[in-house]
């Protein structure tokens, strides 16, 4: 095989569809376009930052036309002005500096742009444009023709404008400025030199460090009361009772030090735990922009649809505009919407964001086609049954898990550890402060306070934010791309895993196909493979692929029956490729299978089997799991399949067929009631239900940037094998926490050992505190590590 | 002797400079997006090696047209 690569998408080239231009090689027209885009506009840089970036663009006529449509163009517009108008479109496509480097390039392309600025993280580009000069339609289109293809969806429409919540980095800022100063003005009295100038001016430096505390302890921790606060109305102790607890007699107790002029006080301690726990704070706070955890069916569904009015004239409408009764025009490649009638003769509709299913499935005029399909081929008519909120698919969101999701309150194990730690300190401090007032009652106030203080559960704060926050990057980086920290804790915790089958142990991509039937001679698959050329089905794209290279030849009739298969005439012989229906020689009932059937010169030769290839490392993962975890397979599909799991998989794994999206959440739902912590994985909008309901969704998605339902986590499909070792690894940070816990609380001791005698001074608080927070940094980090690096 | 609050008082001032200009950078979006401008700083240097040596092709072959 010739493994030369496009110089513009990398993929390999079929050598027969090859095309050499400015002797360079291309696998299709498309690529070569963009190609002479390029270089005609001096852009061929973009070649240089990275070898093959680009991507074939795609047939988009008339898909975007609604952009035409003022209201809905409006509505993406981030800012309008006459002159100047401001859009930010979502490119999946984005992945190189190359990307950057042409997207920022706009401007050449287009006389009308004015500047263009890519977020690669978030993945959007924003572009700035004149309308007079060009509009809206026109960028969408040429970012089209270059490979670039913006993503606009129903989320658009509905979305305002996006409030960055940047607080935190104020607060941290805030506590950053007032740690540093304050530490520099304490330094002379922490030497506690008798001299001179220090005792004139020790007034002056307590006031300013007194004043200079004020930001942090009022609005940096303000967070901690406020959590507080709540935790104690709830009755709940959490870790930030503690916290805010000794944040408060911290401040107080270093402010009666000075007033009654008793000592420096505990600012600089103070503002440093601050520092700190904020910074904390910021480390678990890892999220991916690119990805979105909160999708529902609104990302997947089109802004516009185009409307056929009843005098025969095309419009664009807005979706949630459509009405019962409506007739729209479905093109290829177009979602369906909403539920309705289907007008035209035939439809070929490929359910795959729904179901995970690839082969299309065919609808007869009058048969009803449900929302969430893609229409596959020509043009069709359609009416319409239900609004979009109505609609099969839909309806799933107004299921009361998708509301009481958000309320969900997930208790987490500093919460918990802190159930224990917080009554424990305060008896503590009770205890001995009663103790030291009978022998004197200034001590017992000294005591009671410094026990608050050196208390203050710091680096047990710090402990899960940083543990959790560095696993969340390591397994970013191993493609599990999880929603927050607290998912890792779940993660640890699941006994029950539940699979969906299609798409999710199965790939859609590399469908194994087998022939059964005679023999076929080398001039028979030449004629086939010259038939199944013209077709776009996916099933004789396929199979297109699947057989070996033959010579070119004409076909000199080709008539292709949606639904059914190609009838085609070559070189004198006829070829019949298609179902058993079409074929007419139904040999065995074979609806459980997704077959091509052929005959050639009208005799049946034997049918092509595509088999739904199980994901590689499905068996070792299966049975590595069955040791520890209960396992399910929650399949909407038939159990055509049944035998074949049941040899692959371990005996104890159950297998349930024929589930809908109600029952697939249902199912789930049951389990969780008789008490299992439930895990599930799947990957179509039909698992959106079960996602939801489970205590942890994990989607499989093969291309993580644009399609997954809404979940706890996103894992890359090439890493499905290695959910073993995302298990595993999610309970050995969970034990990494508990070391560390147990290592912060001897920290704890032997502050403790001080406060309760009543010698902690000042110096030593600032001491331990710094140390406490840099050990169990540093712990957590080599240890997280080092388990990352077990396989 | 109260040259000490002087200087003390400069010192807290040309703090707090800083920590003002830390937070106009903050709201005004510079730290949102900490890849692309990593990698565009790099793209000026290329622009001007690569297009300068085409132009002058073209103007070349301009010019024997």
């Amino acid at each position: 095989m010739d493994t030369e690569n496009c110089f513009h998408c990398g993929n390999e080239i079929i050598k027969k569809d090859e095309i050499v231009f400015d002797e360079k090689k291309f696998c299709c027209n498309g690529c070569k376009t963009v190609y002479e885009i390029f270089s005609q506009n001096d852009l061929t840089c973009y070649y240089d930052f990275q070898a093959a970036p680009g991507a074939t663009p795609q047939d988009i006529q008339g898909k975007y036309d609604f952009l035409d449509n003022e209201e809905i163009g409006t509505k993406l517009l981030e800012f309008q002005e006459r002159s100047t108008h401001i859009v930010s479109l979502y490119i999946p496509h984005i992945h190189c500096s190359s990307c950057i480097w042409i997207l920022e390039n706009l401007q050449k392309l287009q006389p009308g742009i004015n500047a263009s600025q890519v977020n690669f993280g978030e993945k959007k580009v924003r572009i700035t444009f004149n309308p007079e000069q060009t509009s809206l339609k026109d960028i969408v289109y040429l970012l089209s023709s270059i490979g670039y293809e913006p993503y606009i969806s129903l989320e658009n429409f509905d979305e305002g404008k996006k409030k960055i919540d940047r607080t935190l980095i104020y607060k941290i800022g805030v506590a950053f400025f007032c740690f540093g100063n304050i530490m520099l003005l304490s330094f002379p009295e922490y030497f506690e030199v008798e001299e001179y100038w220090i005792d004139q001016y020790r007034g002056f430096f307590r006031w300013l460090i007194f004043g200079l505390s004020l930001p942090t302890f009022i609005y940096s921790a303000s967070g901690y009361y406020v959590s507080a606060w709540k935790s104690m109305k709830s009755g709940l102790l959490n870790i930030d009772i503690p916290i805010a607890l000794g944040i408060v007699v911290m401040f107080i107790r270093s402010t009666v030090d000075i007033i009654f002029d008793f000592g420096q006080g505990f600012f600089d301690s103070m503002a440093g735990l601050i520092f700190f726990m904020l910074l904390g704070k910021l480390f678990q706070q890892k999220t991916y922009d690119f990805l979105s955890f909160e999708r529902d069916y609104k990302s997947y569904f089109p802004i516009a649809i185009t409307k056929v009015l009843p005098n025969g004239e095309e419009e664009s409408v807005q979706v949630y505009d459509i009405q019962k009764g409506d007739r729209l025009l479905i093109r290829n490649q177009e979602l369906i919407p909403v539920d309705g009638i289907l007008i035209s003769e035939k439809a070929s509709i490929d359910y795959s964001f729904v179901t995970g299913e690839a082969v299309p499935i065919e609808k007869k005029s009058g048969d009803k086609v449900f929302a969430g399909g893609k229409q596959m081929g020509k043009v069709i008519e359609m009416e319409v049954l239900f609004s979009v909120s109505q609609s099969y698919l839909t309806q799933l969101w107004s299921n009361d898990v998708f509301q009481k999701r958000v309320a969900q309150q997930h208790k987490n194990i500093t919460d918990r550890i802190s159930r224990y730690f917080t009554p424990a300190l305060l008896i503590l401090a009770i205890v001995s402060f009663i103790y030291w007032i009978f022998i004197d009652v200034q001590t017992a106030f000294n005591v009671f306070t410094a026990i608050l203080i050196v208390a203050c559960p710091c680096a047990l704060a710090l402990t899960a934010p940083f543990t959790l926050g560095n696993v969340l990057r390591i397994l970013g980086n191993r493609k599990l791309y999880l929603k927050n920290a607290l998912v890792i804790e779940q993660l640890a915790k699941v006994d029950t895993i539940v699979f969906d089958k299609t798409g999710t142990i199965t790939t859609n991509k590399k469908t194994a196909i087998t022939y059964e039937g005679t023999e076929l001679n080398a001039s028979e698959l030449r004629l086939l493979k010259n038939v199944l050329r013209g077709s776009n089905h996916p099933l004789s794209r396929r199979l297109y692929d699947f057989i070996p290279n033959q010579e070119k030849v004409e076909t000199t009739s080709f008539e292709e029956i949606i639904g059914k298969g190609i009838f085609a005439e070559i070189e004198g012989n006829t070829v019949k490729l298609g179902s058993s229906q079409f074929l007419k020689t139904m040999t065995e009932n074979t609806h459980k299978k997704t077959k091509v059937h052929v005959e050639i010169n009208g005799v049946y030769k034997g049918s092509y089997v595509f088999n739904n290839q199980y994901r590689k490392g499905l068996e070792q993962l299966f049975d590595d799991l069955s040791k520890h975890y209960n396992l399910v397979v929650l399949s909407g599909d038939n159990d055509g399949e049944r035998s074949i799991l049941e040899k692959m998989l371990p005996a104890k794994t159950t297998l349930v067929f024929n589930q809908k999206p109600e029952q697939k959440l249902q199912y789930i739902e049951q389990l969780q009631k008789e008490g299992k912590n439930v895990m599930m994985v799947g990957d179509g909008l039909n698992d959106a239900g079960a996602l939801a309901q489970s205590n942890l969704g994990l989607s499989i998605s093969e291309n993580v940037n644009v399609f997954s339902p809404a979940c706890d986590g996103i894992l890359d499909a090439t890493q499905f094998d290695k959910i073993g070792f995302y298990m595993r690894y999610s309970k050995n940070a969970m034990k990494t926490i508990y070391m560390s816990f147990g290592l912060s609380l001897l920290y704890n001791v032997v502050g403790l050992s001080y406060a309760v005698t009543g010698k902690l001074d000042p110096i030593v608080a600032a001491i331990i505190m710094p140390l406490s927070t840099i050990t169990i940094v540093s712990f957590v980090t080599i240890l997280t590590n080092l388990y990352a690096s077990k396989k | 002797m109260s040259v000490i609050y002087l200087l003390i008082t400069i010192s807290i001032v040309v703090a707090i400079v800083f920590l003002v200009a830390f937070i106009k950078a903050v709201k005004s979006g510079q730290y949102d997006d900490d890849y692309t401008p990593s990698v565009r700083m790099l793209f000026d240097d290329e622009l001007v090696k690569k297009e300068n040596p085409n132009k002058l092709i073209q103007t070349e072959k301009q010019k024997s047209i």
